[in-house]
């Protein structure tokens, strides 16, 4: 029970593993892969109240990790809709194709429930390994062979931040000479200040390599252009939101009056948002238009740990989870119009309200969502966002993001300008035909991001419920989480 | 609130918010055009009587909010859903909902393309507009805010004229800009206090440096929707690129936005930076009251012009305002309303004239007023009321937030005088032309009068503006108690004589 999400996640790679051995079966593997997704969003929805520490407490299913795989299995059933029968990945190698997403998905799902610092980073590479693939994927023709090059770039710098993570992490072991992140907790505050932090910072290298935060960010306009559509809909979403889970985690381990971290990621933050946010004002691809725009989103994102608090974290998840809907809603977009999978410009969304209704709608509902306008998901996570680091005291940091998000209207409102004002052109192209599976992934994200919008609340105080499962040990064992009717975790081992 | 029994147990302002969009909701399966225009109509109208039994009901001797809902919406952040309104928010839902369906009205063979969207558009519009002005919890109250922003881009930049992708980016970019401040606003003042009930807000004593900051970041985003010279520029291109119906919601709701949001937020919230700042506003009015008839003197488009004297009939609003006198305030609301149903007609009338002309230039106009004597009976009692001529509407409006001005400061009366001189000069040219320009004119030949449809679109607004102009007792008994609380916010109790009986 506390183990199917990933036993579900496991047997779905191995029966696709099966199914790649042979020739021509890339429509059952489709056909498994989507009942794959499904399973998983069964079995999580089963094991959402399961709480255990399983492999020596290393792996820890708490309530925290429970509705993460919940959205990830969510998220992966919706990419699997979006991705369709995978039009630009050559025939040959679609059960590969799936093979390798379901097993990025089951990294992100094992991520997410690891408190010890290998195995988490095996499961990140597990996450991350599959992705280096899926980019290479695309299909070879004249003038798009970047692809490749877009896969190299993608692998070496996660080559690069994974190593400075490493390099992080034997630090923390060394300071406190335990590799399970609530036991680091208590000894990490007694050892020396610039090591840990040194420490620390590096560890969280690899983690801003994987949301895409200055200054390791260059891979994404790069990688989002070079990928096929449907795959960019992938790297865009669900990672991000394994990142931020293990972000939040680590972050637990921050001295709570440190003044250098939020320092480092105030200027993180501005950095990307500033960065993302006027290099997309000069954008056509639209890929390469929401790569920059999720560089930025990943500033806004990182606000949320400025503050250190719970406020922020839940302010960090719920936004990010937001983000992954949106950033899907256009995505899908983009990989329903362009049927063979090319590139497309902003001009190609021309006259979209005419040749797809549907599509434009589902486009406006998640570009205003980025913009962050009411009452869609976007605008509460940047006021949760604000609120916490207002609270806290960062006035100029909240106000530079403000400033931000008033830049980034611009380039959200070109795509919409596109799609409703502008005419289609001459000789105007065929409308889009939409199957059930298009139209339910549509109406789909188009109903959560209104529902994340306007009625949050049981989603939120699930996150915050959960989020009582992060604290560090000594305040976990002083103070259950409240209101939890499963047992509290057991108290951490061996706290001297 | 008195209401009779049955009636009592309606929760009728959410009632008000909600019914338009669950009536777009049927309007998007609607198959016909026909049935959608009908239908659209039949909602609205609905809608319209709805708010009498609101009306009604209100009891204008007190100023506390009434018809009152409060549930949780958001418990975990503290938001909740409230609605709530008093004389101010009152008058204001009144003329939104009574306005909506001349808007349809006037659409009805404006648009011919895509009818069923935009009809759409203006349910949404309507939602989020009653919305605004019944929010009494301040998320709500900027989801409405935010929410009209884009349906009146859409009304704009599809449905407008040739630069309306500009004019409906322009718009949108503007009043987004505004609007961050504001949610700035909302955030600091919710770290001070824990609350975002508006009412929980008021009167709270904050300081000084506190009061200034958030005043200016209210200021900027209503400053922007006023809008008050120099964040005028995207009024004149939103209001000429749009279409008729268009142009008259966002003369006749949106402009008011900006106004009820100094009247519901900024006075009482932040009182001492009023008071501080006030004279400096006074004289900004002034500035676009002047500014405003100058460039309308200029202008040869019918509808940059018209669009023009609403930079300045909405400086008399705000002169109205920050004089912050009894007799300003009033001026200033009853300004508001009447600017609504004036420059709304004045709006239809030009496009009706470009139904039948194609053209909005005043040269291309002169004359045609003797092809069709009752557009022209109709148009020059507008202009009149646009005017200020004693016996219309504007007239009492106008009146009033000068007569707060000398109470306030003589000077800045005074500069505000060559204002009403040059709204006479530019509105008469313009009426001077139309119905009695050139003799001959060929294009003129064969342009029809008014039907019955066009006649009954503009015929309330008409019989509005001799109503105000001749009693407007009951209308200012509506939000007199409310003024006077809101002058008590902002000055202190003791600084402000008792009401005299209206």
């Amino acid at each position: 029970m506390t183990f199917l999400p990933e036993l579900v996640l496991l047997l779905g790679a191995l029966a696709l593993f099966v199914l790649s051995l042979g020739e021509g079966r890339d429509r059952a593997a489709q056909r498994v892969v989507t009942g794959v997704a499904a399973a998983a969003v069964l079995a999580a929805l089963v094991a959402l109240p399961a709480r255990a520490e399983l492999f020596e407490g290393a792996y820890r299913v708490d309530a925290f990790s429970q509705w993460l795989k919940l959205v990830l299995a969510a998220g992966f059933g919706l990419v699997v809709l979006q991705q369709g029968g995978l039009p630009d990945i050559p025939g040959a190698v679609r059960p590969e194709y799936h093979l390798f997403l379901t097993l990025s998905v089951t990294g992100l799902v094992l991520l997410v429930s690891c408190i010890e610092v290998i195995t988490l980073f095996v499961a990140l590479e597990l996450a991350s390994l599959p992705l280096y693939f899926l980019v290479a994927m695309r299909r070879e023709r004249a003038g798009q062979r970047v692809q490749m090059e877009s896969a190299i770039k993608y692998l070496l710098f996660g080559v690069t931040a994974n190593g400075l993570m490493l390099f992080g992490l034997s630090y923390l072991f060394g300071l406190t000479g335990t590799t399970v992140l609530p036991e680091m907790v208590g000894r990490l505050y007694q050892a020396p200040p610039a090591a840990a932090l040194t420490g620390l910072a590096l560890a969280f290298c690899g983690l801003f390599y994987k949301l895409a935060i200055f200054p390791f960010h260059f891979w994404t306009p790069d990688v989002y252009q070079g990928a096929s559509n449907e795959t960019a809909g992938y790297v865009a979403s669900l990672p991000k939101l394994g990142a931020v889970a293990v972000f939040v985690r680590f972050a637990a381990l921050a001295p709570p009056d440190a003044r250098v971290l939020p320092a480092l990621f105030t200027g993180l933050a501005l950095a990307s948002m500033f960065y993302g946010n006027l290099i997309a004002l000069a954008q056509t691809d639209l890929k390469r238009l929401l790569g920059f725009s999720g560089i930025a989103h990943a500033g806004y994102a990182l606000v949320g740990f400025v503050a250190l608090n719970e406020a922020g974290y839940l302010a960090a998840l719920y936004y990010t989870v937001a983000y992954l809907c949106m950033a899907l809603a256009c995505f899908a977009v983009f990989s329903l119009l362009a049927p063979h999978g090319a590139n497309l410009a902003l001009g190609d969304l021309a006259g979209l309200h005419r040749r797809a209704p549907l599509l434009a709608v589902t486009l406006a509902v998640g570009v205003f969502g980025l913009a962050g306008l009411p009452p869609l998901a976007g605008f509460l996570g940047k006021f949760t966002l604000l609120s916490a680091a207002w609270a806290k005291g960062h006035t100029v940091l909240v106000l530079l993001m403000v400033v931000n998000t008033a830049i980034a209207v611009y380039y959200y409102l070109a795509l919409f300008r596109e799609a409703f004002f502008r005419d289609p052109p001459e000789p105007a192209p065929e409308p889009v035909r939409l199957g059930w599976p298009a139209r339910a992934l549509c109406l789909t994200l188009i109903a959560a991001i209104l529902a994340l919008g306007v009625v949050p609340g049981r989603f939120l105080e699930t996150v915050s419920r959960s989020l009582a499962w992060t604290r560090p040990g000594p305040v976990l064992t002083g103070q259950t989480p409240m209101a939890e009717t499963a047992a509290p975790p057991a108290p951490v081992r061996d706290l001297r | 609130m008195n209401l009779p029994e049955p009636l009592a147990q309606i929760s009728w302002l959410s009632v008000l918010v909600f019914s338009p969009l669950a009536a777009a909701a049927v309007a998007a399966v609607l198959r016909s055009e026909r049935a959608v225009r009908w239908w659209t109509l039949a909602a609205t109208l609905a809608v319209a009587a709805a708010s009498v039994p609101v009306a009604l009901g209100f009891d204008p001797t007190t100023p506390a909010f009434q018809f009152v809902e409060d549930r949780p919406w958001i418990p975990f952040l503290g938001a909740r859903y409230t609605l709530g309104v008093d004389g101010l928010s009152l008058v204001l839902v009144l003329l939104t909902t009574g306005i909506l369906p001349l808007c349809v009205l006037a659409s009805w063979r404006y648009i011919t393309t895509r009818v069923r969207e935009f009809m759409l558009g203006l349910l949404v519009m309507e939602t989020a507009m009653v919305g605004v002005f019944c929010a009494l919890d301040f998320v709500l109250f900027f989801l409405f805010w935010e929410a009209m922003l884009v349906p009146m881009a859409l009304l704009i930049g599809v449905w407008g004229g040739p630069r309306r992708v500009y004019a409906a980016l322009k718009f949108f970019i503007y009043t987004m800009a505004g609007s961050v401040f504001l949610l700035v606003a909302i955030v600091a003042l919710y770290l001070m206090t824990g609350t975002f009930d508006l009412r929980a807000l008021m009167g709270r004593g904050y300081p000084l440096a506190v009061q200034v900051w958030v005043f200016l970041a209210f200021f900027v985003s209503f400053a922007i929707k006023v809008p008050m010279v120099p964040f005028h520029t995207w009024l004149p291109a939103a209001h000429v690129e749009a279409p008729t119906a268009g142009s008259v919601i966002l003369a006749s709701v949106l402009l008011k936005m900006g106004t009820y949001g100094f009247l519901r937020l900024s006075l009482p919230i932040t009182p001492d930076a009023t008071r501080l700042l006030a004279p400096y506003l006074t004289w900004l009015s002034v500035a676009a009251l002047v500014y405003g008839g100058l460039t309308a003197l200029a202008q040869s488009d019918l509808k940059k012009l018209v669009a023009y004297s609403s930079v300045g009939h909405m400086g008399f609003a705000t002169l109205g305002i920050f004089t912050l006198t009894r007799a300003g305030l009033e001026g200033a609301v009853l300004q508001m309303i009447n600017h609504g149903i004036t420059t709304g007609a004045l709006f239809i009338c030009v496009g009706l004239l470009y139904e039948r002309l194609h053209t909005r230039e005043l040269g291309a106009a002169a004359g045609v007023g003797k092809h069709v004597p009752v557009f022209a009976g109709f148009f020059g009692v507008f202009v009149l009321s646009s005017m200020a001529f004693p016996g219309t509407n504007s007239f009492i409006g106008e009146f009033l937030a000068l007569a707060g001005a000398f109470e306030a400061s003589r000077p800045v009366a005074l500069a505000a005088v060559p204002g009403v001189v040059l709204a006479a000069a530019y509105l008469l040219r313009m009426l001077q032309k139309v119905a009695y320009g050139s003799p001959h004119n060929p294009d003129h030949a064969g342009v029809t009068d008014l039907t019955l449809r066009e006649g009954l679109t503009l015929a309330p607004l008409l019989g509005l503006v001799f109503w105000i102009g001749l009693h407007p007792a009951p209308l200012v008994r509506l939000f007199a108690a409310s003024v006077q609380h809101l002058l008590e916010q902002t000055l202190g109790p003791a600084a402000v004589p008792p009401a005299a009986g209206p």
